[in-house]
């Protein structure tokens, strides 16, 4: 057994531990939270020895390990190259965050946790799986835990909410397991590296790449078949919202990048400007509607939407650019929503409410907070000096290469996602501290601190040294962009990766 | 001098011996001790099947065929037999606890379950159209008394009248369609049949291959012959109908796979659009009338010709892969309806069962170790995975793509999903819902049969476990072709 099973065997020898728990409710609760808490430290621990012995120089698959599962040429089979490991550590190191912003949960504790923990497996499951059914079953397995999450801890509507999110979700995926048995019989094998190898008849490419798509848009969202996600949103506890914006919805960014583009690479040119179009409209019109919501969450979700379509826009220029902007953006994304979603929690623990118009002046009393979140929304809103810049910049330069147009158009949702954002903040913040109910809200105690702050660092860090993430996907990135050049026949070589940082 | 008449080799049959004798026995350790035997006969009704499970397991490996030919027994008929053999003994070790406390403990019941079993052992190794018409009148036979167990119940006796008006009814039909293709090709025996049937057939073939799929189709529960379902499942006591949706679902299916594969595979494309079309029926109708079901035994019953309508695509792409699939779905099937209804035999307070899924209300919080258990099998039925469920899906679906059968995979998916939402609407009632209070404890065996099922479905995913069972899947299907 080698260190990526490792990962995946952690959490849920934690959620067994979990299992075993008796006693008081109260020892129980307490129990719990410490089991996982230190259970998630442990599984991001293990992913930095992971990184440790992960070369970022070299586009090939590292840490493989092979088992025997279904039969000879569909095996249980796990490894990582450069567009995986990043979204395992952003995974890994993510999840003691959900759990300290959980660390109030009353209700069923022990479920909760062992919920989150099965999750974390599913999730890091999907970014390692070598092997396309053993992706998919991570994939859809993550559904089960969400499910529960959404549905037991969640707000009023959370019942309408949870069955949406999960039909809608399970139809996009069984379609995709129909193109991966297609696959299967075109190719032999389920083998990620070997179909990587492998070169799909065009008008077959055609339809594996549909069924694929209609996967992963419905994971990423794109418009128009992002309607569940701010249902799931707002009725998930602030935990389950963290770990939906930052991660669950980066896996169909990862499998665009994973599948789509690598394996189907003539079908991925002619969809091309139906994803320009999506990403287009996503960008612009959920901007628009983020900006006449009154609920928080809801306003954060659209907001991710519009995000998400930097996202695949800056994908499907294949230009090294665009992908590893998308990347980054990715990652970006993951820890600015999560840090929003945490620090809406932070004050829907003290108001129980998550409406704009029940705050007001919060500044005067929550000085701290006020810091964090004014990080958090400039971050959002992609200015330059903290992560959500080097993204949405990458993307809008690739785009800019591949089509000028859908740069202009896009670059407009730039713009559009300042007025919401820095509303948002202002509603919430500024103005005078006049409802009697905030007059004695108390600024961030120390676990909220201990979630919010190291959140702040990051985001300003990788604003102003982006580098890391950028050149723990540069080999991978010139791997994709090469293959996919040399698929379509194309002999334009790839520009230096960093050139547009100097 | 040595008699002309030479004997036919009895190995083969062995099993089948071991349970035919077994059950003259057991009939007269009933007669003899009354109805205070009941225990007795069901745990020596119980070793029967431990002893015809050992001697299955124990036959030589490789195709062998007895009686004239009548009877083969090959690797597929090995694993149809052993599942048919766990589901008879699941059932009658999960029926001793309810049929007491019922009053109908009576000794019968496990003489009729073997006596059942051993007509669906004949079923599953018949090589003629006679040794499958005598292995199914045998299991039918034995079973529409069994439905009327409660005799009196009025719903009980109803359930045995329908199933036995409308059983026969199929019966006629499958005879009818058995003499027209006997009529045209002029051999009973399977492999002669296959040999006499290519290219285009006439229409007196075509006609009665219509009628014996309308005969199987009735005995496997799938639409447009499913009307008797929910109302046998409804009716019949409850381990009667764990009984009828796990071990002659084997039977009935092996059945369908050993006539079409092994008398007609030169015809595929004729029959090959019937069981397209009966498999979209039952999934439709398995998926969209399971909606507005509040008992939850007749949801199980659409959910079983939902079911059977998946393992249909298996045998619709006629292809070792196909009957692959079919195999592991009903393998997989198999321990998912025995969890489910151990759960259902367990919703009991005081002395009154209860059977709407209201009931389950809450289940989560007052019996923490069930709900998880039932959640996993119905999010297995739903085919969600790592759980088993997923596998069995994706082996039928495979399958049908390999055989270019792309529409019907599509809209197994689709109803997939509609089925996935009464599945996980069970989920929602467990989990999200405030609790009715409390049912009494599990009994010992119900636990027994839950726990083990549950590991399977829970388990089977790790690597290890699945290409196991995978592979001697793919050899059942393989001695087919």
């Amino acid at each position: 057994m080698g260190l990526l099973a490792g990962l995946l065997i952690l959490p849920l020898v934690g959620a067994a531990f979990i299992l075993t728990l008796r006693g008081d409710a109260d020892a129980v609760r307490s129990n719990a939270r410490w089991a996982s808490l230190f259970t998630t430290l442990g599984t991001f621990l293990l992913s930095l020895w992971a990184w440790g012995r992960f070369d970022a120089a070299s586009p090939a698959f590292q840490l493989v390990e092979t088992h025997a599962w279904l039969t000879d040429t569909i095996r249980f089979k796990l490894g990582v190259d450069g567009f995986s490991m990043p979204f395992v550590l952003l995974t890994t190191f993510l999840m003691p965050f959900a759990i300290l912003a959980s660390w109030s949960i009353e209700h069923r504790p022990k479920e909760y946790f062992v919920a989150f923990l099965v999750l974390e497996t599913t999730m890091i499951g999907v970014f390692v799986a070598l092997d396309l059914v053993l992706f998919y079953l991570f994939f859809e397995a993550g559904l089960i835990p969400m499910f529960l999450i959404i549905g037991i801890w969640g707000g009023k509507r959370r019942i309408y909410a949870s069955f949406k999110f999960f039909l809608y979700t399970l139809l996009g995926s069984l379609l995709m397991l129909l193109a991966i048995m297609a696959m299967y019989w075109a190719a032999g094998t389920t083998d990620v590296p070997a179909l990587l190898q492998h070169r799909f008849a065009a008008n077959l490419q055609t339809w594996l790449w549909l069924a694929f798509f209609a996967s992963f848009a419905v994971k990423m969202p794109m418009w128009p078949v992002h309607t569940w996600l701010p249902d799931a949103h707002v009725e998930a506890p602030t935990a389950g919202s963290i770990i939906l914006a930052a991660i669950l919805l980066k896996m169909g960014g990862y499998g665009f990048i994973r599948f789509s583009i690598a394996m189907f690479p003539d079908a991925s040119a002619y969809f091309a400007p139906l994803v320009y179009a999506l990403s287009i409209v996503a960008i612009v019109y959920t901007s628009l509607v983020a900006l006449a919501q009154e609920d928080m969450k809801k306003l954060i979700a659209y907001s991710s939407v519009a995000h998400m379509g930097f996202v695949t826009m800056g994908i499907f220029t294949m230009t090294p650019q665009g992908v590893q902007g998308a990347m980054f953006q990715m990652i970006s994304h993951g820890l600015v929503s999560g840090a929003l979603f945490a620090s809406v929690g932070v004050i829907y623990d003290r108001m129980h409410t998550r409406e704009i118009a029940a705050y007001g002046g919060l500044v005067n009393r929550m000085p701290l907070y006020a810091v964090a979140l004014m990080v958090f929304t400039l971050a959002n809103v992609g200015l330059p000096g903290t992560s959500g810049f080097v993204g949405e910049f990458l993307t809008l330069q690739g785009a800019f290469k591949a089509n000028p147009w859908v740069s202009f158009l896009a670059t407009t949702g730039v713009i559009l996602s300042a007025p919401y954002m820095l509303w948002l903040y202002s509603r919430v913040l500024y103005g005078p501290l006049e409802k009697p109910s905030l007059k004695t809200i108390m600024d961030l105690d120390r676990r909220e601190a201990a979630i919010l702050l190291p959140l702040v660092a990051l985001v300003i860090y990788y604003g102003i040294v982006p580098g890391p993430i950028l050149d723990s996907v540069a080999a991978s990135t010139e791997a994709l962009i090469r293959g996919y050049q040399s698929a379509l026949g194309t002999t334009q070589t790839a520009a230096a990766p960093l050139a547009v940082l100097q | 001098m040595i008699p002309a008449v030479a004997l036919p080799v009895f190995g083969p049959a062995l099993p089948e011996i071991i349970l035919s004798l077994g059950a003259l026995v057991l009939v007269l350790v009933g007669a003899i001790q009354g109805e205070r035997s009941t225990r007795l006969v069901n745990w020596l009704a119980l070793g029967l099947l431990l002893a015809a499970l050992v001697a299955v397991l124990m036959l030589p490996s490789g195709r062998a065929t007895t009686f004239g030919d009548a009877f083969v027994v090959d690797g597929f008929a090995k694993f149809m037999k052993v599942l048919a053999l766990i589901g008879s003994g699941a059932a009658i070790v999960m029926s001793t606890d309810y049929m007491r406390r019922e009053g109908i403990d009576r000794f019968e019941y496990g003489i009729l379950i073997v006596l059942s079993t051993l007509g669906m052992m004949v079923m599953i190794s018949a090589n003629d159209l006679i040794a499958l018409y005598l292995g199914l009148e045998l299991q039918s036979l034995a079973a529409y008394v069994i439905a009327s167990f409660h005799r009196d119940n009025l719903r009980s006796t109803e359930a045995g009248l329908k199933y036995f008006v409308l059983g026969a009814l199929s019966s006629g039909m499958l005879l009818y369609g058995a003499s027209l293709v006997y009529g045209f090709t002029g051999t009973v025996s399977f492999p002669g049949i296959a040999a006499t049937l290519k290219g285009t057939p006439g229409i007196g073939i075509i006609l009665g291959i219509v009628f014996v799929a309308a005969g199987i189709a009735f005995k496997i529960s799938a639409a447009p012959f499913h009307m008797w379902t929910p109302d046998v499942y409804e009716g019949a006591p409850t381990p009667v109908t764990a009984f009828f949706a796990s071990a002659p679902k084997m039977a009935a299916m092996a059945l369908a796979v050993r006539i079409f594969v092994g008398a007609f595979p030169g015809i595929l494309a004729q029959w090959q659009q019937i069981i397209v079309f009966i498999s979209i029926v039952s999934m439709a109708i398995g998926s969209f009338a399971a909606i507005g079901q509040r008992n939850i035994k007749r949801l199980m019953a659409y959910s079983s010709i939902g079911n059977v309508g998946y393992a249909l695509i298996g045998l619709a792409a006629g292809t070792a892969a196909g009957v692959q699939g079919v195999v592991v779905y009903m393998a997989i099937y198999l321990a998912m309806t025995l969890g489910a209804f151990a759960v259902i035999l367990a919703m009991r307070r005081g002395q009154a069962m209860f059977e709407d899924i209201e009931d389950l209300s809450g289940a989560a919080r007052t019996h923490p170790v069930m709900a998880f258990c039932l959640a996993a099998m119905l999010f297995s039925l739903a085919g969600i995975p790592p759980l088993a469920g997923f596998f069995a899906k994706f082996y039928v679906f495979a399958a049908a793509i390999e055989a270019r059968l792309v529409a019907l995979a599509v809209i197994g998916v689709v109803t997939s999903v509609i089925g996935a939402y009464y599945y996980i609407r069970i989920v929602k009632v467990m989990y999200f819902d405030e609790p009715r209070g409390a049912f009494e404890p599990m009994d010992v065996n119900l636990r027994w049969v839950l726990g083990i099922t549950s590991a399977f479905v829970l388990l089977f995913w790790l690597p290890g476990i699945p290409s196991r069972v995978l592979a001697a899947a793919g050899a059942a299907a393989r001695s087919l072709f």
